[in-house]
């Protein structure tokens, strides 16, 4: 039990959990889930199918933040995908060829893979500060994507993007399927090569890790791939949720969502030690707060002062002050409250 | 700051002129991308006036102070925040809140003298929220005022999903009246501006809370050290910025004549360019008001030369963009050699 509650997944769990079971006494219909022509549908199913977007951005962003990084850009990109992927379909004149779509689908990939190795560039062989790195791709960024829509919003019907977001697959949301398949796969890489120790080395001590041979600057640079990659998967989605490459909407504030998903999910932003799973979390309770939200009537455009709410508090429970308030109010284990190695490498 | 050249003094003899010139470098390292900021808004100038022909006209140049206001009173804000080494995400949202409830109160009766120093006073609150997060919670400045762009944004709707018009003669009156010198004007909103442009440089160079911005900004451990109040001061740079996008709410709802919970999605960072092409190092330390002053005329420049052109709004985020791209490369390379010489 007590190994449980040590675990770094318990609390954001714990959460998640305790968010689902407030939302099932207040409305039964929250937990119920219905088949019909082999496809799910309830408020669950509709979470998961919302959260790919901001899933597959949020593990970009895990990934980043783990070398001691940010991508501010990810909503940027997201919105640069969409225009590049619609502007193909709808210049084509069958836009319902599978073989169009595709093109367009890579296309787009291939614009966010380049946008993701110019952060890159900046970050690990110019040495600019991440945050003012991707701070310019994200002013540019948009700019950009306007530009290839012509400043209007192009909008297209072709059935085979729109499944990308809509679809459903083995009675499941095609998207959610997706997001899940790349977490997997991000997930094994990370996981079962060296390369999540080698991602961790760089974010707990980059002078160290490099003197130890890891080659951090390649290994920085990826990182800063992967989140435009999957920022622009997630561009697709939502593009071909709406059917409609909205250069300004676009992923707008996703960046902050994510890195608040990231926070959430019990991973520190100083870098370090990341958990990919801890992240799928934290989406999960950001979308599952979303509805939530929702459902208590409050209009959707008020709800970022129950985030604030959310981010404060979740801040305020990883702060050292409160852990040594709490401590002391804790008669059992006051006898240790000089402070425990953490603390200070956190005041340091 | 003037870095101290310990390296041994070059021969006098030869090449007087380079060294000289070599010297004020390195003595002024700090200012150059302030000159650079100048240098670039004159060459703007100058081409756009062979260019178009009329561009640098007293209307234009009174416009863009007028249009640019707002802005200028955020950067002033955003430039105590990032000299500490700190920044401050939420002013975007922070301005569209105070601006919408100044909006509100006024439609609700309540006297501008009253709604006025309400709605400060409500940016200072948000900004002391972050202060106190940043300063006794160990919040990076980052995260803390991402909490305090959601707080804003999401308290600007609970003011009003719509716009609400602004019939108030007297913060009518800040937009509307022109002091008129020739062909050139000036707004109480634009004599607001430069009063807290004025005010902020004073405070920066002049006196004792401005010197251990600085400090902090170079390094926090010397500075508390040497005994200077750390903890004061970082909370104080937050409420000021607090209360400066709280002015830019007042002067962004005399300027449209309404409140919007929409406006400044994205200003924040319009701020942060204008700061940063205006000389002042995102890592703390060094910066001056006057520049992001120079920073903003920049930004509005380039604004206005692209709807001069009539070209595509979008150019100017690619643009700005861009410049910062190239300030942060030239920054880099400043504080590089700055710290090989140390």
């Amino acid at each position: 039990m007590r190994n449980l509650v040590k675990h770094r997944l318990f609390w954001p769990t714990t959460a998640l959990l305790a968010l689902i079971a407030i939302n099932a006494i207040a409305r039964h219909s929250f937990i119920k889930i219905t088949l019909r022509d082999g496809e799910l549908y309830g408020a669950l199913i509709d979470i998961l199918r919302n959260s790919a977007p901001l899933m597959l951005v949020a593990l970009g962003m895990t990934i980043v933040i783990a070398t001691r990084g940010i991508d501010l850009s990810v909503g940027a990109v997201m919105a640069v995908s969409g225009a590049v992927a619609l502007q193909i379909i709808a210049g084509s004149d069958e836009p319902d060829n599978l073989g169009v779509v595709a093109v367009a689908v890579a296309a787009a990939l291939a614009v966010s893979l380049v946008l993701g190795a110019w952060n890159g560039l900046l970050v690990a062989v110019l040495g600019i500060q991440p945050i003012i790195a991707t701070l310019v791709l994200m002013l540019a960024g948009r700019g950009v994507a306007l530009l290839i829509t012509d400043g209007f919003i192009t909008t297209v019907n072709s059935e085979p993007y729109e499944f990308i977001a809509t679809g459903y697959l083995i009675f499941l949301p095609f998207a959610f399927l997706l997001a899940m398949a790349i977490v997997g796969v991000v997930a094994f890489v990370e996981r079962r090569s060296a390369l999540g120790v080698l991602t961790e080395a760089v974010g707990i001590n980059p002078e160290a890790s490099r003197l130890a041979g890891v080659r951090s600057r390649g290994i920085i640079w990826g990182a800063y791939m992967v989140s435009g990659l999957l920022a622009g998967v997630a561009g697709i989605i939502y593009s071909a949720n709406i059917k409609a490459a909205d250069a300004n909407a676009a992923g707008q504030l996703i960046e902050l969502y994510a890195i608040l998903a990231v926070v959430l999910g019990g991973n520190s932003l100083m870098g370090g030690k990341f958990s990919i799973a801890g992240t799928v979390i934290g989406v999960l309770f950001i979308q599952t707060l979303d509805s939530t939200i929702l459902f208590l009537g409050v209009p959707s455009a008020q709800s970022p002062v129950f985030f604030a709410l959310v981010v404060v508090i979740v801040v305020l429970i990883q702060s050292p002050r409160v852990h040594r308030w709490a401590r002391n109010l804790s008669p059992s284990s006051r006898s240790r409250d000089a402070g425990t190695p953490r603390d200070v490498e956190v005041a340091a | 700051m003037t870095t101290i050249d310990v390296s041994p003094p070059p021969t006098p003899t030869r090449d007087s002129l380079a060294t000289r010139y070599h010297t004020f470098m390195s003595r002024h390292a700090s200012l150059m991308p302030t000159f650079a900021a100048i240098a670039i808004l004159i060459a703007i100038f100058i081409g756009a006036q062979i260019y178009f022909g009329n561009f640098v006209t007293p209307r234009n140049i009174s416009a863009l102070l007028l249009d640019n206001a707002y802005l200028l009173i955020l950067a002033v804000g955003m430039t105590f925040v990032i000299v500490t080494g700190g920044i401050d995400l939420s002013v975007g949202s922070v301005m569209a809140f105070t601006g919408i409830w100044l909006a509100k109160l006024l439609a609700g009766g309540t006297s501008a003298l009253i709604a006025i120093p309400t709605i400060v006073l409500g940016g200072a609150l948000i900004g002391l929220l972050i202060g106190v997060l940043v300063q006794y919670f160990d919040v990076q400045p980052f995260i803390a005022s991402l909490a305090g762009l959601f707080l804003a944004r999401g308290l600007a709707y609970v003011v009003s999903l719509a716009s609400i018009k602004v019939e108030n003669e007297a913060v009518l009156w800040l937009q509307s009246t022109r002091f008129k010198l020739g062909d050139w004007y000036i707004t109480p909103t634009g004599i607001l501006a430069l009063l807290v442009v004025a005010v902020g440089a004073f405070v920066m160079q002049f006196t004792r809370f401005g010197r251990t911005i600085y400090a902090i900004g170079g390094n926090e451990n010397s500075a508390r050290l040497m005994g200077l109040n750390i903890a004061r001061t970082k909370v104080a740079v937050y409420v000021i910025s607090g209360v400066c996008a709280g002015l830019a709410g007042l002067v962004l709802t005399a300027y449209s004549g309404a409140g919007y919970p929409r406006n400044g999605i994205g200003t924040e960072l319009d701020a942060i360019a204008a700061v940063v092409i205006g000389g002042t190092v995102l890592t703390g330390g060094r910066g001056y008001v006057l520049g992001s002053m120079v920073g903003v005329f920049v930004y509005g420049t380039i604004n206005t030369v692209i709807s001069f052109m009539g070209a595509e709004q979008s150019w100017t985020r690619i643009i700005v963009g861009l410049l910062l791209l190239v300030f942060i490369v030239v920054q880099r390379a400043i504080v590089a050699r700055a710290e090989r010489r140390r």
